[in-house]
């Protein structure tokens, strides 16, 4: 039935590593439920049955951004309709929101590239947030933040990081890795972090015990073969440090964007295939995380069976994706999401953002 | 030790093709292992229908809206003197039918509709000798068993003089619809009013012995257990092992929105894992339907597009119109283009196929 497929089918059933060769040849495969089973398979064997989400806020400080990327419909020009920056105040108030829900559990900050905004407002605000709300974790910025803060404050990485870190930062987001080529970022975002300064920002903060997500956003202009190199820059860094926590792919969301007239969205097929590969190729990685809000509810539950097993979290409101025109709800309640993951008889497991667990729902 | 066996014997059954009884079947549902389903699932739509998936050019025409039947599942009907009613009369036909005639590669005519308190079996008849005549070459698929059983009641003639008057009329094949689930107990609570089970087989069969096709239909995530899925889907594989008349099946799922039962109940769309499953496991129980329909209107065309992954070998068509399950809430655009079924379906590695409503190819 799987024809020139049973090799790689052999080296996953004995745990082989697949070349970049097999993840090209996996991308040309049209068995989905082929793709998913064995993707299943690697995912209960690694992971079992549990199920991560987090009770969590996600906070966009700003979405005035110097980088304007081309797949972003979020970032705009400070005297652009609809700009925002947030006082600390404003802060506050969001979170102290969230905060009704009494499971409330941690924050997720990433924002645009403030033209004027200097490292040290943003190290003050993770430190009152940590102060006033000691219970809540905070995960923050992203690579491109980080490498952003390192050019405005003239401090090395290490350093910034160590500062954020003593503020009371916990995680680093996964964002901005969009597709680990140059090729592709001179195209879509070349006022950004490079791919290279990306890495550096992932593997320096391991170094100095910080935990980091990764991800990719695929279906705009890159090659399938772009979407393997991606996979494999991430799993060659991860070898050496260890220090991904999951991995996260984004379907691109074409609405609103520079792109939208020349891209579609992708096909919840793509999806699906994309999770099982991404399973299947970052073989040193312990979680892979089905996004609902840009999968949709629907699909993100089906990618539970292609490999993932983390759904995110309830989110409290979300804003970038939903700047381009995502369709799914803005947050969601935590029963919502306990249901989606109990009707496919898996474990829901709260966690924190360093994937302890805090509350296992049988 | 029973139950493991059990479940073993049925897992061995769904992968050779066999046929599942109901434990069977309720076993692999508890199973819960979606891919495997998948597995045998896809590899039955194959040794039937190879590597092809079916689709066809239509136009749907919903000729009222106001019922006598007033289902609590259904957000398409109103009663007689509300404003959202309307009905389509002979000049607003002869409108619909002067547009649909550029249309290319039509291949059938989809007529459904309400049960008009009002309007004689002689509309009904009327209506399709009218599209007859405007388009002697398209297939005409027309009437659910519950609007047939509706024209005997309101002419007094039987269900079989009903349906030869129509297929001298013109109608060539049946819809699916109205069959929802056939428990009596589940029926008396979402669609107290209309045909019962046995009717609604009974047009069925009587339909298959004067030559007539048609397709048959489930409705499920509302109020039923799964054990009366099953029992559903087992009822119409014994009525076509004795006529062998069905073409293909089609899976509702159930749309709350907007619907007396849907609020009365709190009922939620049920999830794209259970569609799946269910389309899965409907290919596997039907081992003597040649089709599975994925119906994009209802399951949107994501979910029906990995339908094809799950046993699905048909999606349906371009349909033009569509008017009941919008109502309800669906957010499916209402028509779309033989190019996009196309890419939709080359995307799934399957080979899509023009047909008409014999799955005769096309083109």
């Amino acid at each position: 039935m799987f024809g020139t497929f049973t090799e790689i089918e052999r080296k996953i059933i004995n745990d082989k590593r697949l070349s970049r060769e097999d993840g090209i040849k996996l991308f040309s495969c049209n068995e989905l439920s082929w793709l998913g089973a064995l993707a299943d398979y690697v995912r209960k064997k690694k992971c079992g049955d549990i199920v991560y989400y987090n009770v969590n806020c996600h906070v966009n400080l700003t979405n005035i951004c110097t980088s304007l990327c081309k797949f972003c419909a979020f970032g705009r020009e400070e005297n652009a309709k609809g700009a925002y920056a947030m006082s600390v105040d404003e802060v506050i108030a969001v979170v102290e929101d969230a905060m009704n829900d009494p499971n409330m559990s941690g924050l997720h900050i990433v924002s645009g590239l403030h033209p004027s905004w200097t490292f040290e407002k943003y190290l003050e605000i993770i430190s009152i947030l940590h102060k006033k709300f000691p219970n809540l974790y905070i995960k923050g910025f992203t690579g491109v933040e980080i490498t952003h803060f390192a050019k405005i404050s003239g401090k090395p990485i290490k350093n910034v990081l160590f500062e954020l870190k003593e503020a009371g930062l916990q995680a680093i987001a996964g964002g901005g890795a969009e597709i680990l080529s140059d090729r592709v970022r001179n195209l879509l975002c070349p006022k950004k972090a490079t791919a290279t300064e990306w890495l550096e920002v992932a593997e320096v903060a391991h170094s100095i015990g910080i935990k980091t997500n990764a991800s990719m956003l695929y279906g705009h202009i890159e090659t399938l073969e772009e979407r393997v190199d991606h996979l494999i820059k991430l799993r060659d860094l991860q070898d050496k440090t260890g220090g991904f926590q999951t991995f996260i792919p984004f379907p691109f969301l074409p609405k609103n964007t520079v792109l939208g007239k020349e891209v579609k969205q992708t096909s919840m097929w793509d999806d699906l295939r994309t999770m099982a590969i991404s399973r299947l190729m970052l073989d040193n990685f312990k979680n892979i995380k089905a996004y609902w809000v840009m999968l949709t509810v629907p699909v993100a539950q089906v990618a539970l069976n292609f490999g993932a097993n983390d759904i995110d979290g309830t989110i409290h409101k979300e804003t970038i994706l939903h700047d381009a025109g995502a369709t799914s709800p803005r947050s969601l309640k935590e029963d919502e999401i306990i249901k989606i993951i109990h009707d496919i008889g898996r474990v829901p497991a709260a966690c924190d953002c360093n994937f302890n667990i805090l509350r296992l729902i049988n | 030790m029973i139950i493991k066996n059990g479940i073993n014997i049925a897992r061995e059954k769904a992968y050779l093709g066999e046929r599942l009884n109901k434990e069977d079947a309720l076993r692999l549902y508890e199973d819960n292992d979606l891919l495997y389903l998948a597995k045998c699932a896809r590899a039955m739509k194959e040794c039937k229908s190879g590597k092809k998936v079916f689709y066809i050019v239509n136009r749907h025409i919903n000729l009222t809206n106001i019922c006598s039947s007033n289902c609590p599942l259904c957000a398409f009907q109103c009663r007689a003197g509300d404003n959202r009613g309307y009905t389509l009369e002979s000049e607003d036909i002869d409108k619909i039918l002067a547009e649909v005639k550029n249309l290319k590669d039509l291949s059938e005519i989809h007529i459904v509709s309400a049960l008009h308190p009002e309007k004689p079996f002689e509309y009904y008849v009327d209506v399709i000798k009218q599209v007859k005549t405007s388009l002697p070459d398209v297939n005409i698929r027309a009437f659910t068993p519950v609007e047939i059983v509706n024209f005997s009641r309101l002419s007094s003639k039987n269900i079989k003089e009903i349906l030869e008057i129509l297929i001298t009329a013109g109608i060539n094949s049946l819809l699916g619809g109205g069959a929802e689930i056939f428990s009596d107990r589940v029926r008396k609570i979402i669609c107290p009013k209309k045909a019962n089970a046995e009717e609604w087989l009974n047009v069925m069969k009587t339909a298959h012995q004067l030559g007539i096709k048609s397709n048959a239909s489930m409705m499920y995530g509302h109020i039923e257990t799964i054990e009366e899925r099953i029992e559903h889907l087992i009822r119409l594989r014994n009525l076509q092992d004795e006529t062998g008349g069905f073409q293909a099946f089609l899976m509702f799922p159930f749309h709350p929105l907007n619907t007396e039962l849907g609020k009365e109940y709190n009922i939620k769309r049920i999830g794209a894992w259970e569609d799946l499953k269910m389309i899965a496991l409907s290919r596997l129980i039907l081992d003597n339907f040649d089709h599975i329909k994925a119906f994009w209107v209802m399951l949107t065309m994501p979910i029906a597009q990995l339908a094809l992954t799950f046993g699905a070998d048909d999606l349906d068509g371009t349909i033009g119109e569509e008017q009941i399950i919008h109502a309800a809430g669906s957010k499916e655009f209402k028509g779309i283009t033989k190019k996009y079924l196309h890419k939709i379906i080359t995307e799934s590695g399957y080979e899509p196929v023009e047909c008409d409503s014999f799955y005769n190819y096309k083109g």
